[in-house]
């Protein structure tokens, strides 16, 4: 009967509360159970902005090709180093950066730029930036096709113990060591996953944050060594001038390329990188889920 | 179980402008002061001390005029806001259906932005294949389906997401108004496979202007006057007290199915 039914208030509070680590975990652990969801839109993203084009995403793959040509051949040059060998290297820096500088700043634009979707359909708000980098690591393995042709066209000068640069260190050259790869660029993909969240975010509210971003990025392209060799730098620092070693070495970015670029390249596998990118794993998400703690329901007012 | 509960909740949005909305502002404005604090901030009051319980079973009209808060609570009861002050708890997977548009990709096909929105409502790839056929079929676009979205009219585009909408099924539905901008025969059609979505749902929240929409889909009704729950109860109690007459008694002399007959006076 409907005149005995009660509209009465509900008796007690819920005990979750929702500003909590709990929910912030949930997020971003309902986030990975909806991989198909992500998934799916990663690749239409792809397929989208190369509709209606003839070759498609072919175009991601030439314009890493010809970019990286171009930089090999010039700095090269300007280096006197060894085409075969930095070819190559310019090569697998600027793939990996290209990702790092697409997870960075697409990530500060992760939340603003689904501004829709955040406000009509219910779903964790790390779903966006999943999406984000998957996208990324779908530009990634169509960039990967130059990389192997490249390897296929210098095998025979990297097969062995080489330098890059003239008075640079001398690498031990391709081995079974290059399954490292693997780990590393899984390391990656995590890493970018807590700096799109922390700085969409921080970005969603304080909009000033991504011009910042995007103008500084092309400074650290330049301060990080991808198109000229740090181990210039460690010959270079004999002595008394070990604070040139340091312009690599506090660069964050740096440890981040050289996990994925060192065993692709047959470089000694130098593990003080690792250490760096696990400190800044941990560190990274604890970050990042304290932010998500605090400000994850604020996305959608902020946005 | 399906449950959405909602306790002193209120929804309040900060508006930023251009300026306060910068970093620059906060760290140099007010020196000692708590950078970040809010204060400064204009903040538009859309909900105001919401209490509600609606547990399995509820089918709930949601009443009021224009900018009285009935999207917003919506999208509070979705999960969408989480409110800034009070606590709310959702149990149960939320469908919302509030702006047909949404979701929608302009610039790829029918079928994919079919495939796109039932993963949104938390339907899984396999599901949705096994979907299609029927929803082309409902939505009678037939060929148009393969072509890209932005080639449909806004009716077109209405009955694709009518024919997601009613193909899954939800634990809890919420539905915006917004659904009338398809052609009379299409919605007598659309009605039947409505009436079964909600039959299929837990629990339904139904903003809608019109009083025949509300009677054949829902049994009570929360009356939103700015930003308050201004009356909450039987849907014809909360009918009569919002418009000021019954709906129901002119309604009954065009159709011949009374459809709450039986409704006691509290």
């Amino acid at each position: 009967m409907q005149a005995t039914r009660t509209f009465d208030h509900p008796e007690a509070p819920p005990a979750v509360k929702s500003r909590s680590f709990k929910r912030a975990f949930a997020d971003v652990r309902e986030a990975w159970d909806h991989r198909e969801l992500w998934g799916h839109l990663g690749w239409q993203d792809i397929k989208q902005r190369y509709r209606r084009s003839v070759i498609g995403p072919l175009w991601i793959t030439i314009s890493m090709a010809t970019t990286a040509l171009a930089l090999g051949l010039l700095y090269s040059v300007l280096f006197k180093a060894n085409v075969p060998t930095f070819l190559p290297y310019v090569t697998v820096g600027f793939i990996v950066w290209n990702f790092i500088v697409g997870c960075v700043t697409e990530g500060t634009d992760v939340f603003i730029a689904n501004e829709g979707l955040i406000k009509h359909l219910p779903a964790p708000i790390s779903v966006h930036v999943m999406r984000m980098v998957w996208r990324q690591v779908l530009f990634l393995a169509h960039n990967l096709v130059v990389y192997l042709v490249v390897l296929g066209i210098f095998f025979t000068a990297l097969d062995h113990p080489y330098t890059i640069t003239q008075g640079g260190p001398e690498h031990p050259g391709l081995s079974w060591t290059i399954v490292f790869a693997i780990p590393g660029f899984v390391l990656l993909a995590v890493n970018a996953v807590w700096v799109a969240l922390l700085f969409g975010v921080i970005s969603t509210r304080f909009r000033d944050i991504p011009p910042v971003v995007h103008s500084f990025i092309n400074l650290v392209f330049f301060m990080t060594p991808i198109v000229w060799d740090a181990g210039v730098l460690q010959s270079l620092a004999g002595g008394d001038s070990k604070w040139r070693v340091l312009i690599a070495e506090l660069n964050p970015v740096f440890h981040f390329v050289e996990i994925v670029r060192a065993p692709l390249l047959g470089h000694a596998v130098d593990w003080h990188h690792w250490a760096v990118v696990g400190g800044f794993t941990v560190f990274g998400w604890l970050l990042a889920l304290v932010i998500l703690r605090n400000y994850r329901a604020r996305v959608s007012y902020w946005v | 179980m399906v449950s959405i509960d909602v306790w002193n909740a209120s929804v309040d949005f900060p508006i930023f402008d251009a300026k306060s909305r910068s970093l620059k502002k906060l760290a140099l404005g007010k020196v000692g002061g708590k950078i970040g604090s809010e204060g400064r901030v204009p903040i538009i009051e859309a909900l105001h001390d919401i209490s509600l319980s609606l547990k399995d079973g509820d089918r709930v009209g949601l009443v009021g005029h224009n900018g009285a808060g009935k999207s917003t609570l919506l999208r509070l009861l979705a999960g969408i806001y989480e409110p800034t002050r009070g606590h709310s708890r959702i149990v149960g997977k939320v469908a919302p259906v509030f702006d047909l548009g949404v979701g929608m990709d302009p610039e790829i096909s029918g079928y994919e932005n079919i495939m796109i929105r039932g993963l949104f409502l938390g339907m899984t790839r396999k599901q949705m294949e096994s979907r299609v056929d029927d929803i082309a079929e409902f939505t009678e676009l037939g060929d148009y389906l393969q072509m890209p979205l932005r080639t449909y009219s806004t009716g077109m585009r209405v009955r694709l997401a009518l024919g997601v909408v009613t193909s899954i099924n939800p634990e809890i539905l919420l539905l915006d108004e917004g659904i009338g901008a398809v052609d009379a025969a299409f919605m007598a059609k659309a009605r039947d496979r409505l009436k079964d979505l909600v039959a299929r749902s837990g629990l339904l929240v139904f903003a809608n202007h019109s009083d025949e929409f509300l009677a054949e889909f829902c049994d009570s009704a929360i009356w939103m006057d700015e930003g308050h729950v201004k009356m909450h109860g039987d849907l014809r109690e909360v009918l009569t007290a919002y418009k000021g007459y019954d709906p129901f008694e002119r309604m009954h002399q065009h159709e011949e199915t009374p459809v709450l007959s039986g409704n006691g006076g509290e």
